[in-house]
């Protein structure tokens, strides 16, 4: 139970003069304020919460029991992977031999940490069939941009400059087309059929000279396998683009399937779903992207190479890369979890992931879809889309069943994405729930379809048991206030 | 049930036009508005910026979505509306009187490219 008083705002809490710590004297000689330029001098005090130690941590320990995280409850949030992050993660890259070294230190001795960066680069090339990784980007869209770059890099060394657009389809994670516009290109989309894969009659057309990749994610966003994948890719191929591989979708893959046999020449990987690295709340994340053999050069500097004449790593630039993505070689904590994720499950384990992954999302969806519209039949992979409850006279919507499963302890699946039907509410389970954990869920969203039938008010209204009621969105979307400043002139 | 007005022009992407002479008033069905939810900005072109038909000219955000906002006809931008700068929420109150952009129309014979009332209705399935 959250205490009412140390919930407010900390800046509520302030009391004039109050003072957490005591400072020692101050023995060094006095400067006056006056010697320092006037530009450089602000006018008044700045607005800081004035508050004991006590009251700090009391606020901040009641403000994270408001939080909701996979080490809490489940989290099936659709196309974003919540799955468990392994304690052991956080043990290995909190080791006193990781934390404490500089990124400007002499390559001789970080050798242990290039070891690690070298060998995932290596472990993530064999499991996506690619050739080489770079672990420079910080984000599964920067890995996307990055990825794109490498696109751009190989048309333009091959003195094309023509290829200005990106095909990208109409399920795609909204990334995508914005990676493509950051980078310079302009987006062309293509249909998606009725059983929800790529249109390849209404991408033939679409393919010419102008044309310098096609973005996909397989199994897409409604988590069926792309099967017209092979022809795809040798379409693309014929018109002279690359393929590109968005792996947020990558977990049911795992060790099954291999994006560079499908025919994939550039991908990004998303440690912080696939690899089991922390995320939701700000990451920090870490989108390592890797090429196909011939691409390699492009990729950004500086790169960790191994120097086999002397048995060791070395950080090397090349010329002919895009450039640098990022200061230094990426998220190394990040980087550090994900190796211990694959060397923890090792290659027998990992093949596991997929197939459970997919069992536990089919069995969520087949109990399910008689109460909630199942809009495309049939077997899916890590996660699927309801286009929300199958009785839609009650006018319940997507929403109000993602807000009432909060009442519940649930997290709310993501909704209103894909685009393609209107009241989606998308679910992954990922592979590390029990079945008593999923009974308990398709149990409590039954309850919901129930519910909106005989007392609908009741979730129209949700959520009723958590510490704030409903938000209002439209408000806070034109009208936000998201300083103290902002609330306290609001408040006058 | 969405309100549909006999006499307008209809796309498949939710557009409407309503012609008046050679020009054309451009904004979101009441369907299309319903379905998005609330409104919370509209991205308009500018005055004097050409428009294609079934090609993008600008977008609408709303708490769920952001969506483009496909011409139905091709022209020349002569207006848009600037209520909807301060007030994006008029789409939602009125979509058919509070039109998005108005334009002169180069090729009156697109028109036929288009659904009617009844077509559209049939089209959303009421």
């Amino acid at each position: 139970m959250n205490n009412v008083y140390y919930g407010k705002l900390i800046f509520e809490l302030s009391k004039e003069g109050r003072c957490g710590y005591s400072l020692p004297t101050n023995e060094l000689e006095q400067y006056s304020l006056n010697d320092m330029p006037a530009n450089l001098m602000r006018g008044e005090a700045p607005a800081m919460p004035e508050v004991d130690e006590l009251t700090v941590v009391r606020h901040y320990t009641n403000m994270s029991n408001n939080n909701f995280g996979v080490d809490t409850g489940f989290y099936p949030l659709g196309s974003c992977t919540m799955k468990y992050n392994p304690k052991i993660n956080e043990e290995m890259c909190n080791h006193y031999a990781f934390t404490g070294l500089h990124p400007l230190q002499n390559e001789n001795t970080v050798q242990g940490a290039l070891e690690v960066y070298y060998n995932l680069q290596s472990s993530l090339a064999e499991i996506s069939g690619l050739s080489e990784f770079t672990l420079n980007p910080f984000a599964g869209a920067h890995g996307e941009l990055t990825g794109l770059m490498v696109m751009k890099s190989y048309h333009l060394d091959r003195n094309d400059s023509k290829r200005t657009k990106v095909i990208i389809p109409d399920s795609a994670h909204g990334t995508n087309p914005a990676s493509a516009a950051v980078c310079g290109f302009d987006v062309v989309v293509v249909k998606s059929r009725p059983d929800g894969t790529v249109d390849v009659e209404d991408l033939r057309p679409l393919l010419d000279d102008t044309i310098a990749g096609m973005m996909m994610t397989n199994p897409n966003t409604l988590g069926i396998f792309e099967h017209n994948i092979a022809e795809i890719a040798k379409l693309v191929h014929e018109a002279g683009g690359l393929m590109y591989y968005d792996g947020a979708n990558l977990n049911p893959m795992l060790g099954k399937c291999r994006p560079g046999d499908l025919g994939f020449d550039i991908m990004h990987i998303n440690l912080h779903k696939t690899f089991s690295t922390p995320h939701g709340g700000g990451g920090p994340g870490s989108g390592p992207v890797g090429v196909r053999a011939g691409l390699e050069k492009f990729l950004p500097n500086p790169r960790v190479v191994a120097d086999e004449e002397n048995m060791s790593f070395k950080i090397e630039c090349n010329d002919e890369s895009l450039g640098s993505v990022s200061g230094f070689l990426g998220n190394f904590g990040v980087i550090m979890r994900a190796y211990a994720y694959i060397l923890t499950l090792g290659k027998e384990n990992l093949r596991m992931v997929g197939p459970l992954a997919t069992l536990n999302a089919n069995y969520i969806k087949e109990c399910l879809k008689d109460c909630y519209e199942l809009p495309i039949e049939g077997v899916c992979k890590h996660e699927f889309v309801f286009d929300g409850l199958k009785d839609k006279s009650t006018e319940v919507t997507t929403l109000d069943v993602a807000k009432r499963l909060l009442d519940y302890g649930f997290h709310a699946p993501t909704i209103y994405f894909p685009l393609l039907f209107h009241q989606a509410l998308m679910i992954e389970p990922t592979e590390n729930e029990s079945k008593e954990t999923l009974d308990g869920f398709i149990e409590v969203m039954r309850t919901i379809a129930k519910e909106a039938k005989e007392t609908p008010e009741l979730v129209k209204t949700a959520p009723h048991n958590t510490p704030v009621r409903r938000l209002d969105d439209t408000l806070a979307a034109l009208h936000p206030v998201v300083t103290y400043a902002e609330l306290s002139a609001e408040q006058q | 049930m969405s309100k549909i007005v006999e006499g307008l022009y209809y796309s498949e992407s939710h557009e409407y036009v309503k012609v008046e002479g050679n020009v054309g008033f451009i904004g979101i069905t009441d369907y299309a508005q319903h379905e998005l939810g609330n409104v919370v900005y509209v991205d308009m072109p500018e005055v004097d910026d050409e428009v294609s038909q079934g090609e993008e000219f600008g977008a609408v955000e709303s708490v769920k979505a952001a969506s483009d906002l496909m011409s139905p006809v091709s022209g020349t931008v002569v207006e848009v509306n600037e209520a909807l700068e301060d007030e994006p929420g008029l789409v939602n109150k009125d979509a058919f009187e509070n039109w998005i952009i108005k334009v002169e129309i180069s090729d009156a014979s697109e028109l036929d490219n288009l659904m009617n009332a009844e077509a559209y209705k049939a089209f959303i399935g009421e």
